[in-house]
């Protein structure tokens, strides 16, 4: 762990190792010294997303095992369509001054550390500059993005869900907006739902516990082969239809959707940001089955196996007609790819451990980037890969847990197999994240959680996936690139 | 100030602040145990047993912190913080006294009876059905429940009702509800026409004298304690204790009950097949049908 210590940074080490000790022998003493004062309970101001909370005066913790990670009772919840069943959900039930609305956002100090980065050997360049292997690295305050989150009912067994949510800079984009037709024929088993949404995914990359840079996103969501054109990513949300069942307690679960093929793009473009490129008009589709089982006083154990199989386009109808260069207009020669896997939420009383795993795989034209009209050069096959991770989430008590995951995404087929210069590990990622949230407020009306978190990431050859999208891939294409976060902030809603 | 020591500085500064958190964690109310003075029974000895379960208070303490308190409060006693936004307000539990039994009114209810309310909820109320919790956690909170108010160490809870089998559908048996509708007087909080609008119904309070409404059957929603004819039967035979609804098993006999159970039934806008049996007759005899209420011959139709 320690190489990307190795390029002349001994002084962040230094910097590093203190406080990162200090923090866990505190923590070590408060949980041995503290635990049975901390699990001895407070007053009643447990509380969660605020919206629910102010319609139904329940405790966040009841919906969340740690905001805003879901609990059984909240998935029962969502999957009713944010809805208890006690013929008072409809809106119209409420007072009118209710109105079904949570903010979000986390001001922070983060830090940022990425090693291996090409950079000129006299800062600012010019004369006698050469380009070396460095590590850059940055600190600061700063906010995280805002979500301004608004779910509930429309009318009994109609809910809806509007969330727009801006990055740091206050850009704005819909995350999620759509309407559920819930319980058709007064069935749990037909739900119908219109709009921009996130997979069904037994576990959400949008309600965990992870929020910094490196941390904050399941690689393996979001993982394709370098040299891929495909920008598919399962942890991102998705636009087109779905349609869902459950039974009572949803210990049984499906969801069959069919989305558009443009990675959740709005404005037929392969984005939700203005400036995307245009998508092509055909569908992928997903399917995910899940099964709880009783194991007692542990808990639920839960199980899913999901497949997504999609396609993306590999070039553009343009056209020259404005003068300049070629304007695309849409996307043609769809090549197919697909995600299978299985995924799993395992309670042991006060600990969840949640294992994931999936197999990738796409078309060779995907893997090397060439229209589908062209043909392949030869040793060119279509990528694969096989990802997972294992996270463990350890509850105190309501108001304080720990967390922590191992990751690893391994290249089991490269696009270009005999190129000498890639080697057979090219884009390997290994992951690490650690963490706790200590949630000082629950009240009905809003919540704060301390958040801190560690995570460090290595991928061979490329930049680590980071969720702030900097670094340079090293000059070797062998090396490994190693990226750290620290992230402090106060998480709050209301 | 370097990095090194803004760090460090900064690290341990947070740390603090969770020591500083956790320990006025400690000194904030927590889910109180009751005072052993009360004569309430051990949160750590106490058990329920439902079926092949066990529930174990001491698991259902921690439980009733994360999934009850917010409601029932950190002393049992129905004033959490959101209490006051709630109608009907939450059970208070140091009273041990509950709607959905089994068991005669005035009596403890069963553990079954607690787990049940606890599984199926409350319809029209903020309780919801916790059906998500697995069967053991359900057991532990009902074991928890029966640590707030002494009469649990004092008293045994009642011998369940023995609900005899229902008796056929019949007209004459919806006609004979009807008539124990209009004797009993229950059209004086229910309504003439169920609706839960009788003449009394703007009176009633509950045994914490908060204003309560009847139930209405036009809603056509599920009953407070079930769904079943048997849980309708069983509604009325041991009364809502605590709320204005009486128990009628000391003036009901209990194929009358089953009488009562068929003619309540029509007042529901639900296809069933009293409500079929009922049509028929109304729209055959619809002149002979003398209304209810209080200008109604005694027994008549």
């Amino acid at each position: 762990m320690y190489k990307w210590f190795a390029n002349g940074a001994d002084r962040t080490r230094k910097s590093w190792v203190r406080p990162v000790v200090t923090c866990a022998l505190l923590m070590l003493a408060i949980v041995i010294g503290d635990c049975r004062a901390v699990s001895a309970l407070p007053t009643g101001k447990v509380m969660a997303i605020p919206a629910f909370a102010r319609k139904y005066g329940l405790p966040c913790s009841a919906c969340h095992t740690a905001w805003p990670e879901l609990n059984n009772f909240g998935k029962v919840f969502q999957d009713n369509g944010y809805q208890l069943m006690n013929d008072r959900d409809s809106l119209i039930w409420q007072n009118p001054s209710y109105f079904p609305i949570t903010f979000r956002i986390t001001p922070n100090w983060h830090r940022e550390s990425t090693g291996d980065q090409p950079v000129d050997s006299i800062p600012g360049g010019g004369t006698g500059s050469t380009i070396i292997s460095r590590n850059v690295t940055q600190a600061a305050f700063d906010l995280s993005g805002m979500d301004l989150w608004s779910a509930g009912t429309i009318y009994k067994n109609i809910s809806f869900v509007l969330l727009p949510s801006s990055d740091p800079t206050a850009v704005w984009h819909f995350e999620s907006a759509f309407l559920r037709f819930d319980n058709i024929k007064g069935s749990s088993w037909l739900n119908f739902k219109f709009g921009r949404f996130e997979l069904d995914n037994l576990i959400s990359e949008k309600r965990f516990l992870f929020l910094s840079a490196n941390g904050g996103f399941y690689q393996t969501y979001h993982f394709n082969v370098p040299g891929s054109i495909n920008d598919f990513g399962i942890g991102d949300n998705q636009i087109g239809v779905e349609l869902m069942g459950h039974n009572a307690d949803s210990s049984t679960r499906y969801s069959i959707a069919l989305l558009s093929s443009n990675e959740g793009g709005t404005n037929l473009t392969e984005s939700n940001l203005p400036g995307g490129l245009p998508s092509n008009r055909s569908f992928d589709g997903y399917m995910a089955f899940t099964k709880s089982f009783n194991a007692g006083s542990w808990g639920y154990e839960e199980f899913q196996a999901y497949a997504y199989v999609g396609q993306r386009g590999t070039y553009y109808q343009t056209t020259s007609a404005g003068g300049g260069g070629p304007v695309p207009l849409v996307a043609l020669g769809n090549e197919p790819f697909y995600r299978v896997g299985f995924a799993g939420q395992l309670h042991f009383k006060n600990l969840e451990l949640l294992p994931y795993f999936m197999h990738g795989h796409d078309s060779a034209y995907l893997g090397t980037g060439l229209p589908d009209t062209a043909g392949l050069p030869i040793g060119a096959k279509a990528p694969t890969f096989n990802g997972g991770f294992i996270e463990g989430q350890y509850f105190v008590n309501p108001q304080l847990v720990f967390f922590g995951r191992f990751e690893k995404i391994g290249v089991t087929q490269q696009a270009f197999v005999n190129e000498g210069a890639v080697p057979g590990n090219f884009g390997d990622v290994t992951a690490y994240s650690v963490g706790y949230r200590y949630y000082p407020i629950m009240f009905s009306r809003g919540g704060v959680a301390w958040h801190n978190e560690y995570s460090i990431s290595k991928s061979i050859g490329i930049v680590p996936l980071s969720g702030d999208g900097s670094g340079l891939p090293p000059l070797l294409p062998t090396n490994g690139v190693w990226s750290s976060s620290v992230f402090i902030g106060f998480d709050f809603d209301f | 100030m370097t990095l090194k020591n803004f760090a460090v500085t900064f690290v341990l500064g947070s740390m603090a602040l969770v020591t500083v958190g956790a320990t006025s964690m400690r000194a904030q109310s927590h889910v109180n145990s009751p005072d052993p003075a009360l004569g309430t029974p051990s949160v750590d000895s106490t058990e329920s047993h439902i079926g092949g379960l066990t529930g174990h208070a001491a698991d259902g303490k921690k439980l009733y912190r994360r999934f009850c308190i917010g409601c029932h409060g950190p002393d049992g006693n129905g004033q959490g913080m959101n209490a006051q936004w709630i109608d009907p307000k939450p059970r208070d539990f140091t009273e041990a006294t509950f709607k959905c039994r089994s068991t005669p009114t005035g009596t403890l209810p069963t553990d079954d009876d607690l787990y049940n309310a606890i599984t199926r909820g409350f319809v029209t109320t903020n309780m919801p059905a916790w059906r998500p919790l697995t069967p053991q956690e359900r057991a532990n909170l009902v074991a928890f429940v029966k640590t707030w108010s002494p009469r649990w160490a004092k008293e045994k809870p009642g011998t369940p009702l023995t609900i005899p089998a229902e008796t056929p559908i019949t007209i004459e048996s919806i006609l004979h509800g009807r008539q124990l509708f209009q004797k009993l007087e229950c059209w004086k909080c229910h309504g003439p026409q169920g609706h839960g609008d009788g003449p009394s119904a703007d009176t009633l309070t509950d045994s914490k004298n908060n204003p309560i409404r009847p139930y209405d059957f036009s809603s056509g929603s599920r009953f407070m304690c079930g769904v079943t004819n048997q849980d309708l039967y069983r509604i009325f035979m041991t009364g809502l204790d605590g709320s204005p609804m009486p128990s009628f098993a000391d003036v009901v006999k209990p194929e009358e009950a089953w009488d009562l159970v068929h003619f309540l039934r029509t007042l529901q806008p639900l296809k069933t097949q009293e409500a079929d049996l009922w049509q028929t007759y109304r729209a055959a005899h619809g002149a002979d049908i003398k209304p209810i209420g209080p200008d109604a011959a005694p027994g008549g139709k």
